[in-house]
């Protein structure tokens, strides 16, 4: 395969056969460096940072201890141990990331900067309220817009990340429900809804019940309608959905849900795809969670840290966790805590975090809403979907696209695995695609669809950037279709070949065993030591 | 607009490809009326660096910042020196905005940085394994606890009145939807804990006991009397510690006995950042590994037998099991577990345990210093670099009229539990290695003052 290149430059050098390369002595090859476990290289004797020595003291209650068995390494070492592992991992910051659901969009370094400021990034969640104004401030700054861009009634800073925000949302529906006496029992959660909202509502004690999805990928309305009863305490629906689709219908099952007595709540982990253009609040949701990391791009480290703040109702307000900061009259702000709760907040369900939330997270996300303000907020929503639908009808004639071309996706794009040749499936799609220099977008979800390989661009992606993903996966379809063999190696460029997941669930290997001194070893660790 | 790369021209020529007239036909599943044609009102248009930078900094000088005046607050969030080189490598592009490693092949980096976080934390807080971090360690509490009740079979937590009052309140609220009996107490101002307290309330119905370890007034406690009495009734011990520095000095609850282990991670590598994001530490015996909530990383092999990383036991998690998943935890704190990695790593056990040293000292010689202004009394025979005083006048106003003279003075117990008078003149104060001579000096004479 030649590369894709949409500008016209051609490479000035024969292409590399790389895999059959003779190996190296070192097993690096080139820039890609191996590094070998922080504990087949450090030492108990080794530090990297100077520190005073003081006489001992000890007023340790008898319980000092003999020692942590803990390596380091020296600065440099470290700096290249660090460095060296960085360079295994795909980042957004190396190309388009399209982890359908996942949002992830470009990470604006200014946020980074905001965010290091010592006026937030060194200040303690206990100090006086007088010392911390600006702090509260920006924390009731961002509450308004979040208020303003959802149309909502009030928003739960604290939730520590999207699925927090969900458990926060169905505690205060359950904290409303008993406050009027009301023991219900069912929360009905329809197939498109993302994986984490049946697990919320069966840890809040609730039992879970499955609504299914039309052929079209939404809502079964008739369905909801006829479950609904006075045993629902709420329904929780992801809209966009994960089908990558709007639910038209979401007003009238708002209004079905609070006829018979229940509440609404929205997944708003996809709230990228309309922030700007509609407000939840105008769809009769009662609670919805905004991923910050995603919406308003804060980074996402490897798997963490998340925000989810919730935005209410009218009807939910009262019972929002503790603590959130207000503003009063004067101009002061004040963070409502315990001591204040009997007089401002007496409905509160209580506390989900110590402290106040994610507060590096909301500065990030302040600087991002500034940073893109009024209209840059709506033209990100559209061209997130702007993106998706290309995306969509630049490769539905070669993959299979269950939902289109019958009308729009939102941000989202969902292809299936239906025509692959017989035992090709999603998984080698993906993998190829490592090959071609791209991230895999998300696979085999939504449960709802086959082979489900949900893709999404964003809005932080350029059009010369998604023709040269739309060409590398147009060929990798074509050898689906047709079973070449070559698919199934996929990777063969990565730092690592396809893993042995079963071994690692079948044999778990979850932290570093020393081997013994005759070469021996208890663990994985000791047995492949090295490589 | 700096972040958006499509041009015009880009636009319309993308949608000629899709068919649509204009954007807003791609948004036709949208009911009438619903879809907002205008920009937001209120919210200003887009603004560069230069403005953004100027409204965010005039709010960042509102606050009085930790490392430019004496500071003396700990009570689960410490402010220690971070080297420059943790924040420097957590922002490399390649570790900052990268993903849940859903893609081992090409994840290799957040993944052995996850299986040497979780060896670190394992083997500091005397464990066999560790998870690849939690929210923070309240929430991490709160999961110990749900863990406790899913082993033992039974639901009635007894909580140590040494446990940080937040961490309480997580737990109150939570188990009031499912279920659990909390039993808690108040905190008295003595150097004595509630260990036997603890013990002689384990009953037939207890899944565990709570401990923290230094607890809320500094003070420390051998846990293995407490964690024989847990295993002779069938309960576990739950060891909470909100400052891993003292690790380095302390015997660890795992040694101990205790079986689930938590802990804030934010001492190490995170900075204070007004509350988060901080990283829950967790760990426990190998035997309950099937029960422990969150990611975890474990090593395997790829197809040419080379040593790899991959994401594993998920079976455990909401994205398989949905309605029987045990938890709902979605995410974890990766970026923090890294920063802690990193610096845990340039310390190693020997920058550690000298690290623990400079901080037990210094508190040492400033609990020696305070409590002979008249009036004041320590409370700890004990402790690692937090430690209780007692004042002859209510803390909290104290703690005020120290802000006045620029000093942060500690954490006055009126604040974490207000409305108890007998725990109103408690005063917390945290020493760590970034206090110095001059900030003792200006911190005694405030508080001699806000005495008399």
């Amino acid at each position: 395969m030649t590369a894709v290149n949409p500008s016209g430059w051609r490479p000035s050098s024969p292409e590399a056969s790389g895999s059959e390369a003779a190996p190296t002595v070192t097993g690096n090859r080139a820039l890609m460096l191996e590094q070998p476990l922080l504990f087949e290289i450090g030492s108990r004797d080794q530090t990297g940072v100077d520190i005073e020595a003081l006489p001992a003291a000890n007023r340790l209650g008898g319980l000092a201890r003999g020692g942590v068995d803990l390596p380091g390494l020296s600065e440099p070492e470290a700096v290249r141990h660090y460095t060296r592992l960085s360079r295994q991992n795909y980042a957004i910051d190396l190309g388009l990331f399209p982890l359908g659901s996942c949002t992830m969009k470009h990470n604006p370094r200014l946020n980074e900067k905001m965010a290091r400021l010592p006026g937030f990034a060194d200040i303690h969640p206990l100090q006086p309220q007088e010392t911390v104004q600006g702090a509260l401030e920006l924390i009731n700054r961002l509450a308004f817009w979040l208020i303003e861009l959802t149309g909502m009634h009030s928003v739960a800073m604290s939730p520590k990340a999207g699925a927090h925000g969900e458990l926060c949302g169905l505690l205060c529906i359950r904290a409303a429900l008993e406050a009027r006496g009301d023991a219900r029992q069912v929360v009905l959660v329809p197939e498109s809804a993302h994986g984490t909202n049946p697990a919320t509502a069966a840890f809040c004690g609730y039992r879970v019940e499955n609504i299914p999805a039309t052929r079209e990928g939404r809502v079964d309305l008739e369905a909801l309608k006829a479950r609904l009863g006075s045993d629902v305490a709420a329904v929780m629906i992801t809209n966009p959905n994960t089908c990558g689709l709007f639910e038209p219908q979401m007003k009238l099952i708002s209004d079905a849900v609070h006829a018979a007595g229940g509440f609404v709540y929205c997944d708003g982990a996809n709230f990228n795809a309309i922030v700007g253009k509609v407000k939840p609040g105008d769809l009769g949701i009662d609670a919805m969670h905004i991923n910050l990391h995603k919406t308003f791009s804060t980074p996402h480290g490897g798997g963490g840290p998340g925000s989810g703040p919730v935005v209410l109702s009218e009807a939910l307000a009262p019972y929002a966790p503790l603590p959130y900061a207000a503003r009063y009259a004067d101009g002061s702000f004040k963070m409502v805590e315990e001591e204040h709760a009997a007089e401002e907040h007496p409905e509160a369900f209580g506390r989900m975090v110590a402290f106040h939330g994610q507060m590096g997270m909301f500065t990030r996300a302040l600087t991002y809403i500034l940073s893109h303000g009024a209209d840059g907020l709506k033209q990100v929503a559209e061209d997130s979907v702007l993106n998706a639908n290309y995306l969509l009808r630049s490769l539905n004639d070669v993959l299979d696209a269950p939902f289109g071309f019958s009308g729009p996706c939102m941000h989202e794009a969902i292809f299936s695995d239906k025509g692959f040749a017989e035992g090709f499936s999603t998984i080698d799609v993906a993998k190829a695609l490592i090959d071609e220099g791209f991230h895999p977008m998300t696979m085999y979800f939504p449960l709802v669809v086959h082979g489900a390989m949900l893709v999404e661009p964003t809005e932080t992606e350029s059009k010369a950037n998604l023709d040269q993903f739309i060409a590398a996966l147009r060929s990798i379809a074509g050898k689906a279709k047709s079973g070449d063999p070559a698919l199934k190696a996929a990777p063969v460029h990565a730092p690592r070949r396809r893993l042995d997941e079963t071994l690692a669930a079948r044999k778990p290997v979850l932290a570093y065993q020393t081997p013994a001194p005759d070469g021996s070893g208890t663990g994985l660790g000791a047995k492949y030591g090295g490589g | 607009m700096r972040y958006l790369p499509l041009s015009d021209a880009d636009r319309s020529a993308m949608l000629d490809k899709i068919g649509a007239a204009a954007v807003d036909d791609l948004f036709c599943d949208v009911p009438e009326g619903l879809l907002r044609k205008a920009p937001i009102e209120g919210l200003p248009l887009h603004a560069g660096e230069m403005a953004v930078e100027r409204d965010l900094t005039a709010l960042a000088r509102k606050n009085m910042v930790a490392g430019e005046v004496p500071f003396f607050l700990g009570c689960g969030a410490y402010k220690h020196h971070v080297p420059a080189t943790v924040d420097h490598i957590i922002q490399r592009g390649e570790f900052l905005t990268a993903y849940t490693p859903y893609q081992p092949e090409i994840a290799q980096g957040t993944l052995q940085v996850l299986f040497e976080f979780q060896t670190q934390v394992a083997r500091l807080l005397g464990c066999e394994v560790a998870n690849a971090s939690m929210y923070d360690g309240s929430t991490a509490c709160w999961e110990a606890i749900g863990m406790a009740r899913r082993i033992s079979r039974k639901s009635k937590a007894i909580l140590s009145s040494g446990l940080h009052p937040h961490y309480v309140s997580v737990c109150r609220t939570m188990a009031k939807f499912t279920g659990d009996t909390l039993e808690t107490a108040l905190p008295a101002l003595e150097a004595v804990t509630d260990a036997q307290r603890l013990i002689d309330a384990i009953d037939g119905e207890t899944s565990c006991v709570v401990v923290q370890y230094p607890d809320i007034l500094g003070r420390v406690t051998d846990l293995q009397p407490i964690a024989d009495a847990c295993h002779a009734s069938g309960a576990l011990l739950v060891a909470v510690v909100t400052e891993p520095v003292a690790l380095g000095a302390l015997k660890s609850p795992g040694e101990m006995g205790a079986d689930i282990v938590v802990g804030e991670g934010q001492s190490i590598g995170v900075g204070l950042q007004f509350g988060g994001p901080y990283v829950g530490l967790f760990a426990t015996r190998e035997k309950y590994v099937r029960q422990m909530p969150g990611r975890l990383a474990g090593e395997t092999v790829d197809a040419e037998g080379k040593r790899g990383f991959v994401l594993t036991l998920s079976t455990r998690e909401q994205h398989i099991r949905r309605e029987k998943a045990t938890s709902n935890i979605c995410t974890n704190s990766g970026l923090c577990a890294l920063a802690f990695s990193i610096h845990m790593t340039l310390l190693g056990e020997k920058g550690l345990t000298r690290l623990a040293q400079v901080n037990h000292a210094r508190a040492c010689a400033v609990a020696d210093r305070l409590s002979e202004i008249p009036g004041v009394r320590l409370i700890n025979d004990s402790f690692f670099n937090e430690f209780a005083l007692e004042l002859p006048v209510e803390a909290r106003p104290a703690v005020h009229a120290m802000v006045e003279k620029g000093v942060l003075g500690g954490v006055s117990l009126g604040r974490l539990f207000p409305g108890e008078p007998q725990l109103a003149n408690g005063l917390v104060v945290a020493v760590t290695e970034m206090v110095s001579d001059s900030d003792i000096d200006a911190l005694e004479a405030a508080l001699k003052e806000v005495c008399q």
